[in-house]
């Protein structure tokens, strides 16, 4: 068998090319704000978070205070605190802190995805060898936006933008094969989205807020009404 | 008032890396309760559906065009492709349909 950190580095290697297209878009905001590309770069090393960025971003622009910002990174990421908290179940119960300080790094929708779409027990150098390709895609990438934003031609980095939504297609997919009832959850929740994005009363909803409101909902309903995961009867 | 760049970096620092830690320091072990084991199952599909459509459609030069590399994505990935195959699919979708019609 491959070994975990190899695996990590294969699957990798389009999360870093689809953050390195977003990056670039987030470099322009930054630009915007008045962040300086070291600034830039290492915000995104931080922070690891395209909404939360760019939320960051705008209200730096707006000259908010700081507890806005604090407030506004709160509600954006909170979908993050659900993804660990899954993402706590995947891992051996004995695991040391520093994995759990380490791993806690970049929990994003890509990495948290690929993590938890592993089967059985997560071993921490399978995220590490993601994170490998991911960190100095997602900051680098932030890094040319600031330098030259504007020189990419718009067609190559909306192609590999794409790439992040196919990801998660490869994830979530699959495993509707072998249960009907995730199969109806994942059409569930892109005919919920679509609805909240289409409806009038709904249009103001943060993005952010949308999918962690959403996630409590149909998460929860499927945990009351669907049959148990497998691996879970009894 | 005047803000601090890096100030405001510290702030959204404190507060992402809170939220994404503490539920992986504090929670260990397996949690007993069957309704939030679930729960916490089924939350990967939902969070990542959710955020692929309709975002997909917005993300290319006409919504069309991610609707196709919605199409191809799907298709690969119920014929169990790999996960970079899945990937670079969609991009080859999008690349090649904006080049030949818009």
């Amino acid at each position: 068998m491959q070994h975990p950190y190899r695996s990590g580095l294969r699957d990798g290697i389009p999360v870093a090319l689809g953050y390195f297209a977003v990056a670039v878009g987030l470099g322009l905001a930054a630009k915007q704000a008045g962040l300086s590309a070291l600034q830039a770069g290492v915000a995104s090393f931080c922070l690891n978070a395209s909404a939360g960025e760019f939320a960051g971003f705008s209200l730096i622009a707006a000259g908010a205070s700081y507890f806005q910002t604090a407030l506004m990174t709160l509600i954006v990421n909170a979908r993050y605190f659900l993804m660990s908290c899954a993402l706590s179940q995947k891992l051996p119960p004995k695991l040391p802190l520093f994995h759990r300080l380490a791993l806690g790094w970049d929990v994003t929708d890509e990495i948290f995805g690929l993590s938890a779409a592993v089967e059985g027990t997560l071993a921490p150098a399978y995220t590490y060898g993601i994170m490998t390709l991911a960190l100095p895609g997602w900051s680098l990438g932030t890094v040319v936006g600031v330098v030259m934003g504007g020189v990419l031609p718009g067609r190559l980095v909306r192609a590999l933008g794409v790439g992040l939504f196919g990801m998660f297609l490869a994830i979530v997919i699959p495993p509707t094969r072998r249960s009907r009832s995730l199969g109806g959850l994942v059409a569930l929740s892109f005919a919920a989205s679509y609805a909240v994005n289409r409806l009038p009363f709904l249009a103001g909803v943060e993005t952010g807020v949308k999918t962690i409101a959403l996630t409590l909902l149909l998460a929860g309903f499927a945990a009351l009404l669907l049959p148990p995961p497998e691996g879970e009867a009894s | 008032m005047t803000h601090n760049n890096w100030l405001y970096i510290a702030v959204m620092f404190a507060v992402t890396y809170a939220i994404r830690a503490l539920p992986l320091v504090l929670v260990r072990g397996r949690i007993q309760n069957r309704f939030i084991r679930s729960f916490l199952y089924y939350v990967p599909y939902v969070t990542l559906s959710v955020m692929t459509f309709p975002a997909i459609l917005e993300a290319t030069a006409s919504p069309l065009v991610g609707l196709a590399a919605m199409a191809v994505g799907v298709a690969l990935a119920y014929a169990q492709c790999s996960l970079p195959a899945v990937a670079a699919a969609c991009c080859g979708t999008v690349f090649v349909l904006e080049a030949l019609f818009l």
